[in-house]
C-alpha cells in the first residue's frame, strides 16, 4: 500500500514514529480483514462426504500480518529516511534509466554479441541453451508486440492467437501437406497477419479499448476453436510429432536415413543432441534479429511515424491526412505475422503444440514484457524478456508460488515505474533546436 | 415452446449474474476511464468466501437457510468489498493520472495474483456446495412431460439482481455519494476542485462494484454448485463484454447488456452448440461494436482536441 500522506517529509525533518506506526497498524488491521476469511480458513475435500472440511489456520495469518506490518514499517522509514538525505533529488533508477540512451557505449550489440556465443560459452549444458531459445521466442515475441502496443500505442490483449495460428499451420501444413519448417515459416506469417487483418477491420476503427477487449475475446475463440474443432486440430490432445527444422536438408538424427546424410555426418562431427539445441538457438537467434532490423527500419519509414504519431495524437493525425484506419491495420498484421513466424518455430522446437501452449496468461506475459521493458524500447524489451524468463526458471523451487510472485512483480513495477524499467518514449525524430521530447 | 421458455429463465438467471459483475466493470470504467481487470477475480473471490462460510456455518451449526444465506450475504459482502477496496488502493491509486496502459498492466497483475492467492491458500481442487436450495415452481408442463422449472434459486438470483438494481439507482441518482459519481464520472479535475473527495468517491466506486461481484459470486455458487478459482477470468470476460455490448459506462447498459449475454449463451448452449457458446458471446460483441460502435445504450463520445 503505498503512501500519499507521508511524503512531504522535506518541511519536518526526523520521524515521526508515532504516525508511523499508526500507518503500519493500519495497513496490517487491512491485511487482518483479508486475509482472516481466505488464509485463517481452509476447506478442504473430506472423503466419503459431499461436503467440504474445515481447518483453521490462524498461525499464518498472524505471520501474514506482522509480516505486513513489519515490513510497511521498514518500507516507510526507508522512503522517509531517503527522502529526507536527498530531498528533491531525482531517484537513483531515474538517472539511471535516463542515461542509458545518453551513454555511448553500444548496450544492443553488446547484448546481441553475448546471445551470439551463448551456445559457445555452454556448449555442455543442453539446460542453459534450451533457456536461451526460450528468452529469445519472447524477445521475439515481446518485439513483434511491441510494434502494435509500443509503436502504434494498440492494446492488443489477445497477441498469443496469432502465435497460435503461426504454430498450428505449421503444424497442420507439414500433416495434411508434408511441408517443411522452412516452406511453412512465411505462409504462417501470411496466416497470422491475415487473421490480423480479418480481425483489426471491424475494431480498429473504434475507441482503444474496445480493441483490448475484442483481442482479449479473439484469444480465447481460437482456443476453444483449437479445443473443439478435434478433427483438425486434434482438440484438447494437439498435435503432436511436428518434425524438426533440417539445416540445409540436413536433418538432425542419430541415424541418417537411406542414402542421406545427417547433419553429423556430413560435417564429420560426433552426434549429440545439442547441435540440434545450438542450431535452433541460432535459428530464433535470427528471427529475433530479423525482427529488430525490420521494426528499426519500419521506424524510419512514413508508416512507423504514422504509428508514433498515431500513439501520441490521433486527432492530428487526421487533421494531416494520415488515415487512422489504415495504419494501425498495418501495425495489427505486422505484429501478428511476427507472432505468426515465432508460433512456427515455438511448434518446430517443442515438436508438440496443444491450445494448453496459447492460454491468455501468454498473452499477459508478452503484454507484460513490452510494458516492463519500457514500451517502445527494443533494448527495454529484451531486458525484461530475460527477467521474465530467467527469473522463474532460477525460482524453480517455488514452483507454486511462481505465478503469484509474477503477478506480484507486475502490479509493484507498474506502481513503481509506470513507464516501464527502461522507459524512454523519445520520438524517432525531432527538431534540431527542440530539447527533450 | 416449453423448451424456449426454460431457456429463457435459464438466460435470464445466468444473464442477471453477468449483469451484476457488469456494472461494477462500467461504474469503474465510467468514473476512471480504465478496464479493472481483477474485477472478474474479485467475484471468484466473493464466491469462495460465500462457500467457507456456508461450510462455517454447517460446522457451528447453523443450518436455517433463510438465516444462513442471509448471514453468507452479508460475510461475503463485507469481505470481498474490502479486497475491491484493497485492490483500488494498492494496485490503481498509485497509476492515477499515469499514462492510460499503466493502470491496465496493474490490473491484470493483480488478476494473476488473486487467482494464484487463492489457488495456494484454498487449493487448486475445485469446491463444492451441496445444493442448499432446492425444487422451484413448475411452470408449464408440456404434453410430452417436459416441465418448465423455475426453480427457488433462479427466482432469488432475480429477485435479488433486481432489488440491488432498483437500490443502486437509488444511491447513483438521489445520495450525495451518487452525485459525486457522477460528477466524477463527467469531469474529475473540475469535481475536485468543486470539492468532491475525488479519491473517496473512486474508493466507494470500486467497493459498490465489489458487493456487487460478491452478490454475484454467491449466487453463482448456490446456482451451479461448484467454484473453483479459474472462475474469474471467463466471467469477467463476458461481464466485460456486456458492459460493451450495453454501452460501456452506462449502468442499465451494463444490466441490459448481461441479460442479453446471458440469454444469448443459453439459446446458443440449447439450440446449437454448447461448445462453441462462447465463440458466439464474442461473435455478437464484434458485430454489435461493427454497428453500433457505442453499444446499445452508451452515448456518442464527442472527441474534444
Amino acid at each position: 500500500m503505498s503512501a500519499t500522506a507521508t511524503t512531504d517529509t522535506n518541511t519536518r525533518p526526523g520521524l515521526d514514529f508515532v504516525a508511523l506506526l499508526k500507518d503500519a497498524a493500519l495497513t496490517a488491521f487491512v491485511a487482518l480483514i483479508l486475509a482472516i476469511p481466505l488464509v485463517g480458513f481452509e476447506t478442504y475435500d473430506k472423503s466419503g462426504s459431499t461436503s467440504l472440511g474445515l481447518r483453521t489456520r490462524f498461525g499464518a495469518v498472524a505471520i501474514g500480518v506482522a509480516v505486513v506490518f513489519f515490513g510497511r514499517l521498514a518500507m516507510q522509514i526507508w522512503r522517509q529516511t531517503m527522502l529526507a538525505a536527498q530531498p528533491g533529488q531525482v531517484p537513483l533508477w531515474d538517472r539511471m534509466a535516463g542515461s542509458v540512451p545518453k551513454v555511448r557505449l553500444p548496450f544492443g550489440p553488446l547484448l546481441v554479441g553475448f546471445a551470439c556465443v551463448v551456445p559457445i560459452i555452454w556448449s555442455s549444458n543442453p539446460y542453459v541453451v534450451d533457456i536461451g531459445i526460450t528468452v529469445l521466442i519472447y524477445v521475439m515475441l515481446g518485439w513483434g508486440l511491441n510494434v502494435v502496443v509500443g509503436l502504434a500505442g494498440l492494446l492488443d490483449l489477445g497477441y498469443v492467437a496469432f502465435y497460435a495460428v503461426g504454430a498450428y499451420s505449421y503444424a497442420l501444413l507439414y500433416h495434411h501437406f508434408g511441408l517443411t519448417f522452412w516452406e511453412c515459416l512465411p505462409l504462417a506469417g501470411i496466416f497470422a497477419a491475415t487473421f490480423g487483418v480479418i480481425l483489426g477491420f471491424p475494431v480498429l476503427r473504434l475507441r482503444g479499448d474496445y480493441l483490448a477487449i475484442v483481442t482479449l475475446g479473439f484469444g480465447e475463440i481460437i482456443r476453444v476453436v483449437l479445443i473443439n474443432w478435434s478433427d483438425l486440430t486434434g482438440g484438447p490432445n494437439g498435435i503432436a510429432s511436428i518434425p524438426r527444422p533440417s539445416f540445409f536438408g540436413l536433418p538432425f538424427q542419430a541415424a541418417a536415413p537411406e542414402g542421406k546424410d545427417t547433419f553429423a555426418t556430413f560435417f564429420g562431427l560426433e552426434f549429440s543432441p545439442i547441435h540440434r539445441v545450438i542450431f535452433l538457438y541460432y535459428v530464433i537467434l535470427a528471427l529475433a534479429m530479423l525482427t529488430n532490423f525490420v521494426t528499426l527500419r519500419l521506424r524510419k519509414l512514413p508508416i512507423g511515424r504514422a504509428w508514433e504519431a498515431l500513439r501520441e495524437d490521433e486527432i492530428a493525425c487526421r487533421s494531416l491526412g494520415i488515415n487512422p484506419t489504415n495504419t494501425k491495420m498495418t501495425a495489427f498484421a505486422i505484429g501478428a505475422s511476427l507472432g505468426g513466424f515465432a508460433g512456427a518455430f515455438f511448434a518446430t522446437r517443442q515438436g508438440f503444440i496443444s491450445p494448453e501452449s496459447f492460454t491468455f496468461i501468454e498473452s499477459a506475459i508478452i503484454l507484460a514484457i513490452v510494458v516492463l521493458g519500457g514500451m517502445g524500447s527494443q533494448l527495454g524489451v529484451a531486458l525484461a524478456a530475460v527477467a521474465l524468463v530467467v527469473l522463474p526458471e532460477l525460482g524453480r523451487e517455488f514452483a507454486q508460488f511462481r505465478m503469484l510472485i509474477f503477478g506480484a512483480v507486475m502490479v509493484i513495477i507498474m506502481v513503481w515505474r509506470p513507464h516501464g524499467l527502461l522507459a524512454h518514449r523519445e520520438p524517432s525524430i525531432k527538431l534540431k533546436a527542440g530539447k527533450g521530447g | 415452446m416449453e423448451y424456449f421458455l426454460q431457456q429463457l429463465i435459464n438466460g435470464l438467471t445466468l444473464g442477471s449474474i453477468y449483469g451484476l459483475i457488469a456494472i461494477g466493470y462500467t461504474m469503474v470504467y465510467g468514473i476512471i476511464g480504465m478496464i479493472n481487470f481483477a474485477h472478474g477475480d474479485i467475484y471468484m473471490i466473493g464466491a469462495f468466501i460465500c462457500i467457507i462460510t456456508f461450510t462455517i456455518l454447517g460446522v457451528i451449526g447453523i443450518t436455517w437457510i433463510p438465516l444462513a444465506l442471509l448471514i453468507v450475504l452479508i460475510v461475503s459482502v463485507v469481505f470481498t468489498a474490502a479486497y475491491g477496496w484493497a485492490v483500488e488502493r494498492i494496485a490503481y491509486r498509485p497509476l492515477r493520472g499515469s499514462f492510460r496502459l499503466a493502470p491496465l498492466i496493474s490490473a491484470i497483475g493483480m488478476s494473476i495474483f488473486l487467482q494464484n492467492y487463492v489457488q495456494i491458500v484454498q487449493g487448486a481442487r475445485v469446491k463444492p456446495l451441496p445444493p442448499l436450495i432446492q425444487g422451484g415452481v413448475v411452470l408449464m408442463e408440456s404434453p410430452a412431460g417436459f416441465a418448465v422449472r423455475f426453480s427457488y434459486i433462479q427466482m432469488i438470483a432475480i429477485a435479488v439482481t433486481v432489488v440491488l438494481m432498483i437500490a443502486l439507482t437509488y444511491v447513483i441518482t438521489r445520495t450525495p455519494l451518487g452525485r459525486s459519481q457522477r460528477a466524477c464520472e463527467q469531469d474529475r479535475f473540475m469535481a475536485a476542485l468543486l470539492g468532491v473527495n475525488v479519491d473517496r468517491t473512486i474508493s466507494l466506486t470500486f467497493v459498490m462494484g465489489a458487493v456487487l461481484a460478491a452478490v454475484a459470486g454467491v449466487m453463482v455458487s448456490l446456482y451451479y454448485g461448484v467454484i473453483d478459482f479459474f472462475i474469474g477470468f471467463l466471467a469477467g470476460l463476458k461481464a466485460f463484454t456486456a458492459a460493451v455490448l450495453g454501452g460501456i459506462g452506462s449502468m442499465p447498459g451494463a444490466m441490459l447488456g448481461g441479460i442479453i449475454i446471458g440469454l444469448i449463451e443459453a439459446f446458443w448452449s440449447a439450440y446449437f452448440s454448447i461448445e462453441y457458446k462462447d465463440v458466439a458471446v464474442f461473435g455478437i460483441l464484434v458485430l454489435v461494436l461493427i454497428f453500433l460502435p457505442t453499444g446499445i445504450l452508451g452515448r456518442p463520445e464527442v472527441e474534444k482536441v
